[in-house]
């Protein structure tokens, strides 16, 4: 019994991120939307297919250990949001008041250093 | 001194976790912290792709390299091995040693034939003189979507090795934890697939 | 020839004093060691009871002995800097040449930051940390040996220039591009800076997951997350930063290597690749890796403050609170070590906000200390000296730093020397007088004696003026303008004086290190007298104090139960003795596999270096089959049955 219901999980995670790639892929090359309506659509059905696959197929939050599995998890989703975000944010106003032409030049004057 | 050899636990049938200090818990709690770290580097690829993608140095972006089938290809084989490989689980936990190598063995050809279409792309975009060299964004393109493959390979490579213990040794509960460590890998992959179709192909093509 | 060497020719052999003296060194001190091993017939010793082991025991004490090796080898980098600053000067140019006096201060911050520092704190970390949680071992023996012996690989891949090459990265610490990039530094220098530094690393973040598992997973019953001893706890903080940091360092090398050997195109100057990119990744890791340095000896001082003052520390909570507050902060910061690099006032002012911000959970820890001591009976030993050293010099440290953390002082101030001695402060007054006060403190813990006290209050004196003797004239000098890096400066600037004085303080610094060496020779011959039967020498607080010294290869015979923090002290009050009933014990074995690992990505970095394609391909194989091997292996434990555990007990209790 316990081994059909696990079947089912992973019937309904496949099925249901089936339809989310196919739906985001048609979103995208069928142009049903354009500019950061599609954007904000495709990058929602990305997230909403990571929770799927973290739910039915690895189990996030259930059996030996899940706590500390989860915890490990939301801190490494709290790290990649600074890295990627913090780095994006970075490099979009590092040339507010240098070009990269002046970037390149203070490099090599400095040895490369800091 | 002499010491004994310790003497590994019978295996009762439907029962997975046998070793008696919690090593099990242990091993897999560390594969998937590694795991974490392993999705970090990955982040730290699609941040600098985010931020390389538009230098494209006169060469294409990633619309003139799309090719959407082929995409939806890989993506719908990888997803479809991430399935399977969660059906050889079931069969593990029923002690099913046959099924157990058939569904895994049924990953393993579908993660080649992503390899292979993955490979054939990248030879597309060489032979069309659109290599790794010629732009910031092709680099990081290649970068990203190849350290993904890598895995991919790294991947197949373990699962062959367990497929001949388990063929040899049976289930005993190495690899019992080994297939566990593995099938998170597989299932991992998967995940930072979504993501690099997502934001690498359909937005660049979007775009 | 050229596919059986890739790009080694004959005139990579030594050719320059340097690489020759270098070349010379290395040879020497193998040879030397090999023939006294081999006199003493000490090598079925030496394999079977050190190089193999799996105890962290063991795996900690080779850490330190690598690190000290490594730390004389980066303090002859110092002096060599120091000289040539002194001398080169107006007409004179010193006695190097500029390009090897860049090559040596890059040599000198990757190998005091990687194999020193690093390797201190994982070989402390391994013999206490397991102790200290009441574990017999950490989660992966086998893994920890890896660690270990990557270290060792990248250890000696940095030091193999002297003979393959002769030339290391000239480039900086960080080798920051475009300068590092193939057609700025064409040589294989920052090769070996890449590779030596990505095997290194790798070490470091498996010991990360290991010890992360293990103090989460392991610790004796009873003893909560909120019941573990503060080291235990900076230690856990400094490995969450290990694991979210260095994959990025994985990254931004791995960018940069693919940049050099296959010609891509992330951080060049052309082709659409921007170097400030390189930048941001490297601190994204390089801020985090100055608090992974940090934390354990903030953990160490905790200790320390509280056995030696007979007191509990005080506001251990608040103390954690630091310690978390701390690592997620120092995760946000990454941005201050390049304020003046074009960013606009929104980004500058939020991560100067973030830097100074982060002054407070430190200065939280500093007065939990000191209250810790107030109406406390301290002991003033040699330990104490290095901590309240610590205090002062630390103290000094961060206002410097607090004040570059203002974007508007940094513009005046950054890549001057007034950085490189706040930085120096930092590292030396903060991580390494950690780490002196730590081996004072648990020496006899590992050897069964303590050390001379005498000779270590000389060495702290000599160090502690030394410090201050070499690097407040650097404060003056970077307010004067002096840039960092300099291998020559006009006459007429006045810089020379206090060159000359820095120059002074060093010698006083090696001095004390020198002191710190005859300490422990003295301190071997005179074990006798300052032997440690108890187990207990300063009447200590945490579990490692409960066994005897040096500890049994199990830890503990009987697994503790735990009831409160201080766990030791609280048993030495209720004077209870817990019945020794003893079980058999279940060990791992001894295993090389991490020594041949290791062996393969040494000769996968050395490949990669030469691009040398057989060697890189022949290196994964044998590496993968190691692996594959290994896993075939079942037969990784063995068991002390308990009548063999008794006996042990038993003379220990006679002898105590």
């Amino acid at each position: 019994m316990k081994n059909f219901k696990a079947l089912i999980s992973y019937v309904v995670g496949f099925i249901l991120s089936l339809l989310l790639t196919i739906a985001a892929y048609l979103f995208a090359v069928k142009h049903l939307l354009v500019g950061s309506g599609l954007i904000f659509t495709i990058v929602t059905m990305a997230i909403i297919q990571l929770y799927v696959q973290l739910i039915f197929f690895l189990h996030l939050g259930q059996g030996l250990g899940a706590k500390s599995k989860l915890w490990v998890f939301l801190f490494t989703v709290l790290a990649i949001a600074v890295v990627v975000g913090g780095s994006l944010w970075i490099m979009s106003n590092l040339n507010y008041n240098m070009t990269p032409q002046d970037v390149n030049n203070y490099l090599m004057e400095q040895n490369g250093g800091f | 001194m002499s010491y004994r050899r310790r003497k590994l636990p019978k295996l009762k049938p439907g029962e997975i976790t046998v070793d008696k200090h919690d090593s099990n818990e242990k091993t897999i709690f560390g594969f998937w912290v590694y795991l974490m770290t392993d999705l970090l580097m990955f982040a730290a690829l699609f941040a600098t792709y985010a931020v390389l993608r538009s230098n494209t140095f006169g060469g294409p972006a990633q619309r003139d390299i799309f090719n959407g089938l082929l995409v939806l290809a890989e993506t719908i084989i990888l997803l479809t091995s991430s399935f399977t490989t969660g059906l050889g689980m079931l069969a593990l936990a029923r002690q099913d040693k046959n099924k157990v190598v058939m569904w895994f063995g049924t990953t393993f050809i579908l993660g080649l034939s992503f390899l292979v279409l993955e490979i054939s792309e990248f030879w597309h975009l060489i032979v069309e003189g659109n290599s790794f060299q010629r732009s910031a964004f092709l680099s990081s393109f290649f970068t990203l979507v190849g350290t993904h493959g890598l895995h991919i390979v790294f991947g197949l490579v373990w699962m062959i090795i367990l497929l001949i213990r388990v063929n040899s040794r049976g289930l005993t509960p190495g690899n019992i934890r080994k297939l566990t460590s593995l099938s998170l890998f597989w299932h991992f992959l998967d995940i930072v697939w979504i993501f690099i179709f997502t934001i690498v192909y359909l937005l660049g093509a979007a775009r | 020839m050229s596919w059986f060497f890739g790009k080694l020719t004959l005139d990579a052999l030594p050719h320059e004093w340097f690489t020759i003296a270098g070349t010379a060194a290395l040879f020497l001190g193998g040879l030397s060691a090999v023939a006294l091993v081999t006199y003493y017939k000490r090598w079925r010793w030496l394999w079977r009871d050190w190089l193999t082991s799996t105890d962290p025991k063991k795996i900690g004490i080779m850490y330190i002995v690598v690190a000290s090796l490594m730390l004389f080898r980066g303090g002859l980098d110092a002096l060599m800097i120091w000289l040539q600053q002194s001398l080169s000067v107006g007409n004179s140019h010193g006695y190097l040449s500029p390009n090897h006096f860049q090559q040596i201060f890059t040599a000198h911050g990757s190998i005091m930051i990687f194999f020193v520092t690093m390797g201190f704190l994982f070989g402390l970390m391994n013999y206490i940390m397991p102790i200290q949680i009441g574990a017999r071992d950490v989660a992966f023996p086998l893994l920890n040996t890896l660690s270990f012996w990557l270290y060792v690989a990248g250890a000696a891949l940095i030091n193999l220039f002297f003979v393959f090459g002769g030339q290391f990265a000239a480039t900086g610490w960080l080798a920051i591009p475009p300068l590092s990039e193939l057609a700025y530094s064409p040589g294989v220098g920052v090769d070996y800076w890449i590779w030596s530094l990505q095997i290194s690393g790798l070490g470091s973040l498996l010991s990360g997951i290991n010890f992360l598992v293990t103090i989460l997973k392991m610790r004796a019953p009873g003893m909560t997350l909120m019941k573990m001893p503060m080291f235990v706890w900076t230690s856990l903080c400094s490995m969450v930063l290990v694991l979210s940091a260095f994959p990025i360092l994985a990254i931004a090398l791995l960018l940069l290597s693919l940049d050099r050997m296959f010609g891509m195109h992330f951080f060049t100057a052309g082709g659409g690749g921007n170097p400030m990119l390189y930048v941001s990744l490297i601190w994204t890791w390089g801020h985090p890796e100055v608090y992974i340095l940090m934390l354990p000896s903030f953990g160490i001082y905790s200790e320390i403050v509280a056995t030696f003052s007979q007191k509990r520390l005080f506001g251990y909570k608040s103390m954690i609170g630091a310690a978390v507050g701390i690592t997620l902060l120092s995760g946000l910061v990454w941005l201050h070590h390049f304020f003046t690099m074009g960013a606009g006032a929104d980004v500058n002012a939020f991560f100067g906000i973030m830097t100074m911000v982060i002054a407070i959970p430190t200065g939280v820890q500093v007065f939990n200390w000191l209250a810790t001591m107030y109406r406390g009976r301290i002991i003033f030993g040699s330990v104490m000296h290095w901590f309240i050293g610590f205090v002062f010099t630390f103290t000094l440290g961060g206002m410097a730093g607090v004040l570059m953390g203002i974007p508007g002082v940094d513009f005046e101030v950054h890549n001057t020397l007034f950085l490189v001695a706040h930085f120096h402060t930092m590292v030396i007054g903060g991580a390494l007088f950690g780490i002196f006060a730590g081996i004072t403190y648990w020496f006899p813990k590992v050897t069964g004696f303590r050390l001379n006290e005498r000779l270590g209050k000389y060495a702290f004196w000599s160090w502690i003026i030394g410090f201050f003797v070499s690097f407040l004239p650097l404060y003056i000098l970077g307010f004067m303008g002096a840039t960092r890096r300099l291998d020559h400066y006009d006459a007429s600037t006045g810089w020379q004086g206090l060159f000359i004085v820095a120059a002074c303080g060093i010698v006083i610094i090696g001095f004390g290190a020198a002191l710190q060496i005859l300490q422990i020779i003295v301190s071997i011959k005179q074990r006798k007298e300052n032997v440690d039967a108890t187990g207990d020498p300063w009447n200590g607080r945490t579990l490692e104090w409960s066994i005897s010294s040096p500890p049994p290869v199990y830890n503990f015979a009987v697994i503790p139960k735990i009831t409160s923090r201080d766990a030791f002290w609280e048993m030495k009050q209720s004077q209870e003795q817990p019945a020794a009933k003893y079980e058999d014990i279940v060990m791992p074995k001894n295993t090389a596999a991490g020594i041949y690992l290791s062996g393969f990505a040494l000769l996968f970095g050395f490949a990669m270096v030469w691009h040398i394609l057989w060697l890189i391909l022949a290196s994964i194989i044998g590496a993968v089959v190691c692996l594959i091997v290994r896993s075939f292996d079942e037969d990784t434990e063995y068991v002390i049955p308990a009548a063999e555990v008794a006996k042990i007990e038993a003379r220990r209790n006679h002898r105590g």
